[in-house]
């Protein structure tokens, strides 16, 4: 168990090391002149010859990466082109508004796709199942974006009861405002008594957070299917039945506590995709978090805040990655031995 | 091979859903051929007709007008060729790497096989989305960019798949027979191994080409791929963002045309992994 533990560790520092790598490649080798970018395009070329000093982009290419990389490790992940606040001050002031998004989309979508796909997986072959699978289809393959500018013309265009975008009403920012403790509106307006604000901040997150739910509910329900799918013949589950349980019992508690390990992966994984979705969600519904962030940086072409977000991302997903590994080793011995 | 296609055929006479998708794709594909003769209007990709901007759906524009009086159904359909050429292009360039790289990796293993392996994992430890926008900002946001970008995210699953299945086949008996006759290498790997690796692979494109599909019109809503005129769904979905509260078909049909293509591909993809997966099989029998 602690071999495989270390080895498993060992592994996601060194593919950490690569994503450095090619962040690396894509921010100062692929650039035609990264100088040239820095001071602009009506610069002379005094400045620009000093900005590739300034930048280190005169020293080889090997003493480049290593400053690069320490950089990472000290907290200094470049500086925004745009805002010139250092990107890693910006990143960490943005991320609380996207959890709080994300997690109000993926506990539903968790709760409500994992029933859904045992359902489905429980009546296999009939209308609940083709049903089911044409949904999750529909969810998996809706463009987000699109989603929630529908989402938003239905609900605030033509029945009026919620709200465009952002996380607040001016008037409610203004007269009620909210204690930052943890950053996410919800949790911060409820512990400080703040229920006007608690209300209008849910209002506000009602419409993304059911753009962001499209899709993990989807993930969720076609891969609680397929598992349970691949449970359903096996034989426990038929001496289960022979010895006289009830089909739900049978289902949920030996079924799906079998299926459910893969489900929570995917679940996991998706997480990190999520991430990404932000970039798209948030910039429609102005939602003031790490994705609007990056869609502004990528719009203004402010490569060393995509190429931080790239990173953060990419180490999100491999630590995600690796507690989800770490924990099925924990819970299921053969993983280990293997 | 033959056994399983026959197989194939059967499943989709019993799974309704691949059915509708497998109609569903021949109509795009109908579409993006004859795009120019479907479109009425179809020097509207580029031509604006200020005079009748914004105007709602009716006879004339099925779809209605959009900001700059281009009428949105024509452009829609025209969208389709554009669509299905990324997509298949993307794809294709994919492939062209992964397949290759996945069987020298699986069949001689060692050294070979662990560096291409470490650089999947590499790749693959970025969300495909994430490192296709990442590329094209870098290259420079055009739609043959985002092609090579979504290209470079997509081909570690290739060569990952292909490997697993050129590593198993490696100590099959017909393998090692051809070995001991003193096949050459590179003889076993294309006449015996490669065309036994298809199937899995061709699963997985035909599920990706759905998702690609997707980032593609992501991308150029980001404005990291197509760029105006160019009728690109995505491209549209992002230029209706500030009139689509006053103009709900702006916004509407382009979407509506994404996610048909996208559930229309996917279906296909969907029910191709129903019919072919040995684990799923029995269930339906």
């Amino acid at each position: 168990m602690i071999s495989y533990v270390v080895r498993r560790l060992v592994l996601s520092i060194v593919i950490l090391m690569g994503v450095s790598v090619l962040t690396f490649v894509l921010t100062r080798v692929i650039p035609s002149d990264p100088a040239m970018r820095w001071v602009g395009k009506h610069a002379s070329p005094e400045q620009v010859a000093a900005a590739r000093v300034e930048l280190g982009l005169d020293k080889p290419i090997h003493v480049q990466y290593a400053r690069y990389l320490s950089g990472f490790f000290r907290g200094d992940w470049g500086v925004s082109i745009r805002t010139h606040r250092p990107v890693l001050k910006d990143i960490l002031a943005y991320l609380p508004a996207s959890l709080e998004l994300i997690l109000a989309g993926m506990i539903p979508a968790l709760l409500l796709g994992i029933p859904l796909g045992t359902l489905a997986a429980a009546k296999a072959g009939s209308p609940i199942d083709h049903t089911t699978r044409f949904l999750v289809v529909l969810g998996v393959g809706m463009p987000v974006f699109w989603l929630g500018m529908i989402l938003q013309l239905l609900f605030f265009n033509v029945l009026h009861v919620l709200p465009l975008a952002e996380r607040l009403d001016t008037l409610v920012k203004l007269l009620h405002p909210i204690r930052t403790i943890t950053g996410f509106y919800l949790v911060d307006s409820l512990i400080t008594g703040n229920f006007t604000a608690f209300v209008d901040a849910l209002r506000h997150i009602v419409l993304p957070a059911l753009t962001m739910a499209a899709f993990p509910l989807g993930m969720t329900v076609r891969m609680t299917r397929a598992t349970m799918l691949g449970v359903l013949n096996e034989d426990y589950l038929r001496t289960a039945r022979a010895v006289g349980h009830r089909e739900s019992r049978v289902l949920i508690r030996y079924a799906l506590r079998n299926a459910i390990g893969p489900v929570l992966t995917v679940a996991a994984l998706t997480l990190a995709y999520a991430l990404v979705e932000t970039f798209l969600i948030e910039s429609i519904f102005a939602w003031p978090g790490l994705g609007y962030y990056a869609s502004k940086g990528i719009s203004t072409m402010d490569y060393p805040v995509i190429m931080g977000i790239t990173f953060l991302v990419a180490i999100v997903f491999v630590s995600v990655n690796l507690l989800v590994d770490l924990a099925l080793a924990f819970i299921d011995p053969r993983i280990s031995v293997n | 091979m033959l056994e399983r296609l026959s197989q194939l055929g059967r499943f989709l006479r019993r799974d309704p859903l691949m059915t509708m998708g497998v109609s569903w794709v021949l109509l795009l594909v109908v579409v993006a051929v004859f795009a120019p003769v479907i479109a009425p209007y179809s020097e509207d990709a580029v031509e604006c007709h200020v005079e009748r901007k914004l105007e709602g759906p009716s006879l004339t524009h099925f779809f209605g007008t959009d900001e700059l009086g281009r009428d949105v159904f024509s452009r829609v359909i025209l969208g389709t060729r554009i669509s299905l050429t990324v997509g298949f292009i993307a794809v294709g360039l994919a492939l062209l790497v992964g397949i290759p790289l996945g069987v020298v990796a699986g069949f001689f293993g060692g050294w070979i096989d662990e560096a291409i392996m470490r650089t999947t994992d590499i790749f693959l430890s970025f969300p495909p989305l994430l490192l296709a926008m990442a590329i094209s900002a870098v290259l420079g946001p055009s739609l043959p960019n985002a092609m090579l970008a979504i290209a470079i995210a997509w081909w570690p699953w290739y060569t990952r798949i292909l490997r697993g299945e050129a590593n198993a086949l490696r100590h099959r008996p017909f393998v090692e027979a051809a070995r001991a006759l003193g096949v050459p290498q590179w003889r076993i790997l294309f006449k015996h191994v490669l065309p036994n690796c298809f199937v899995p692979v061709i699963i997985q494109a035909s599920i990706d080409f759905g998702s690609i599909l997707l980032v593609t019109a992501s991308l150029s809503f980001l404005g990291l791929g197509a760029q105006p005129p160019i009728p690109e769904w995505g491209l549209m979905i992002s230029s209706s963002r500030s009139y689509f509260l006053n103009a709900w078909w702006i916004v509407t049909f382009p979407g509506l045309a994404i996610l048909f293509a996208v559930l229309a591909l996917n279906l296909v993809g969907d029910g191709l992994r129903e019919a072919l997966d040995p684990k799923l099989r029995h269930i339906k029998k």
